[in-house]
């Protein structure tokens, strides 16, 4: 376990900046500055925003499903990945916006409100079936949304323009764009990750975690509010990447023995894996124009999330 | 040694103004009709809910004591056995405790013979083995005050009467506990009875005195057929109950 922990960071590190190796070598071959040019502009500004935004959506998936008592619940599936890039179109196309940290704000906001909509429509204790249908509504109304801004909003180009990040895209980030979602992603995550022994306690229950002194409901508004930066900052940047915020904290959860807030950290670790191999994907095919992220991380989650919906049958019929 | 008191604790709607002493190794039996306020009392005293009043362990104001201090001024175990996640029973036990201490869990899954399931995951138990794994784990602390909604439900007749004798040996050792049931056939085990309906505590006797009350009848909507049988009032009686 320590072991993955110290070296699943640093070789998805080194995998993300090193391949493909054939473009770095042949800038070597004509020029060592241009490739290291190329390493530390062009690279890893894209290699932290990847690791970065896999780890916060590990860390707040782990989060949520904690606090909903619930492993189906995650950024995607409650609607709040949806609802930053809501507030980020609305801040870049309607607001006029272009300073990535206003952008970030705007897709914490976005999140952080359907977050809240889904507490109002489906309670802190939903069921499943609750959960997910409540989830679904406040998803498509975010994304009728955002297609509506889209296709009004003052430049014609916006719908061609968002296209490229909405669905998820790691590609010509720039360092400022990179800082803008993973400072206060990585605040955000870093203060999630200390709520984990609180979060294992409200695994037996909001009373009991009660009894013993702590605040179910404070926690609950305190990890919200901490998800919804920590995916809305990352989504205004690289766009809305479904299905690690549901699978990474269900491995998560295998390597913290069940415990629901101590799979945070491994949950964290695992996105982060995740989102890695998904943009290596992403850069080994060989089209002139990149796929989005967010669709090879759908082609891989879909049957995963098929098998758990699958798995959890009985207790949606229940 | 008064070890609980509690001054005019109240939830909205649901508990009066409440108050109540419990001496150390106390061990106490609620009963009342469903929705009467058992829980509700249990939720109050055990800070579950912001009730208003004052809740005063050994001294101690439960609002004010650090957490680390509460476990061992009390404990709670709701009346519900649902565990979402897949804990290993023995990390549920530990989820009671501080820090870890193996000591302490190994005797607890001694004492609830749980050596066999200790591994396995809750979610996949019986529910009288996660009983048995919750109830462990509220006792694991060694607190002061143990509030337990409803333990001795959904458990075979060998585990009603070997919760009896842990409770028994608890109070023996000082430890005051406040438990709600159901059966009550199982109130002569008890040192003190309260009967709860109403949302206030209607009596507070000794368990054979209450039993034989026709107040406690009145509230049950029962009549004692003196051979520990019940049976129910008929309509024109049932009529005057409160």
């Amino acid at each position: 376990m320590r072991l993955f922990i110290v070296l699943s960071p640093v070789l998805c590190i080194a995998a993300h900046l090193l391949l493909p190796l054939a473009p770095l070598r042949e800038a070597n071959a004509i020029d060592s500055q241009l490739a290291e040019l190329l390493l530390v502009q062009l690279r890893l500004p894209r290699t932290l925003l990847v690791i970065g935004y896999g780890a916060a959506l590990g860390a707040s998936g782990a989060a949520l499903q904690a606090m909903f008592a619930n492993p189906l619940a995650s950024p995607d599936i409650s609607g709040a990945s949806s609802g930053a890039a809501l507030g980020a179109v609305v801040g870049g196309y309607w607001l006029g916006l272009t300073q990535p940290l206003a952008l970030a704000a705007c897709g914490a906001a976005g999140a952080l409100g359907t977050l809240a909509l889904l507490i109002g429509l489906a309670g802190r204790k939903a069921d499943t079936a609750t959960l997910l249908l409540a989830g679904l509504a406040i998803s498509l109304a975010a994304g009728a949304a955002t297609s509506l801004a889209l296709a009004l909003a003052p430049s014609p180009f916006a719908f061609y323009d968002a296209f490229d990040w909405l669905m998820g895209s790691f590609v010509d980030r720039s360092l400022a764009q990179a800082a803008a979602a993973l400072i206060p992603a990585g605040i955000a995550t870093i203060l999630l990750l200390r709520r984990a022994r609180a979060l294992d306690l409200v695994g037996l229950g909001e009373d009991v975690a009660a009894s013993l002194g702590l605040r179910p409901r404070q926690l609950s508004i305190e990890v919200i509010a901490l998800s919804a930066v920590a995916v809305g900052a990352c989504v205004s940047v690289a766009g809305a990447i479904g299905f690690v915020g549901l699978v990474a904290p269900l491995f998560g959860r295998r390597l913290s023995r069940g415990h629901p807030g101590s799979a945070m950290f491994p949950a964290a670790l695992i996105g982060a894996i995740l989102l890695t191999f998904a943009d290596l994907t992403v850069r080994a095919i060989p089209l002139d124009r990149p796929i989005p992220v967010g669709v090879v991380t759908a082609i891989f989650g879909t049957p995963l999330f098929i098998w758990m919906v699958v798995t959890m049958r009985r207790r949606l019929t229940a | 040694m008064t070890s609980l008191e509690a001054h005019d604790v109240a939830l909205d709607r649901r508990l009066l103004p409440t108050s109540i002493e419990v001496p150390s190794g106390q061990l106490v039996g609620l009963v009342g009709p469903n929705g009467g306020g058992k829980t509700s009392l249990l939720r109050a005293l055990a800070g579950v809910e912001q009730a208003s009043g004052s809740v005063i362990i050994e001294g101690e104001d439960l609002d004010s004591a650090p957490q680390a201090r509460r476990r061992r001024l009390l404990s709670f175990l709701p009346a519900s056995r649902d565990v979402t996640w897949p804990i290993a029973a023995r990390d549920v036990i530990a989820l009671g405790l501080e820090q870890p201490d193996e000591e302490r869990i190994a005797e607890m899954i001694a004492l609830l013979e749980l050596g066999a399931i200790a591994e396995r995951p809750v979610d996949r138990l019986s529910t009288g083995e996660r009983a048995r794994v919750l109830i462990a784990r509220a006792f694991a602390a060694r607190p002061r005050i143990l509030l337990l909604d409803e333990p001795l439900s959904n458990l075979d007749p060998y585990w009603v009467l070997r919760f009896l004798e842990i409770f028994r040996a608890a109070a023996g050792s000082g430890q005051s506990l406040l438990v709600a049931l159901h059966d009550l056939n199982l109130l002569p085990h008890f040192d003190r009875a309260l009967l709860i309906a109403d949302g206030q505590i209607q009596m507070d006797e000794a368990p054979a005195n209450l039993m034989v009350s026709e107040r406690f009848g009145e509230i049950f909507r029962l009549r004692g057929t003196g051979d520990g049988q019940w049976k129910i009032r008929p309509p024109a009686d049932r009529q005057s109950s409160r």
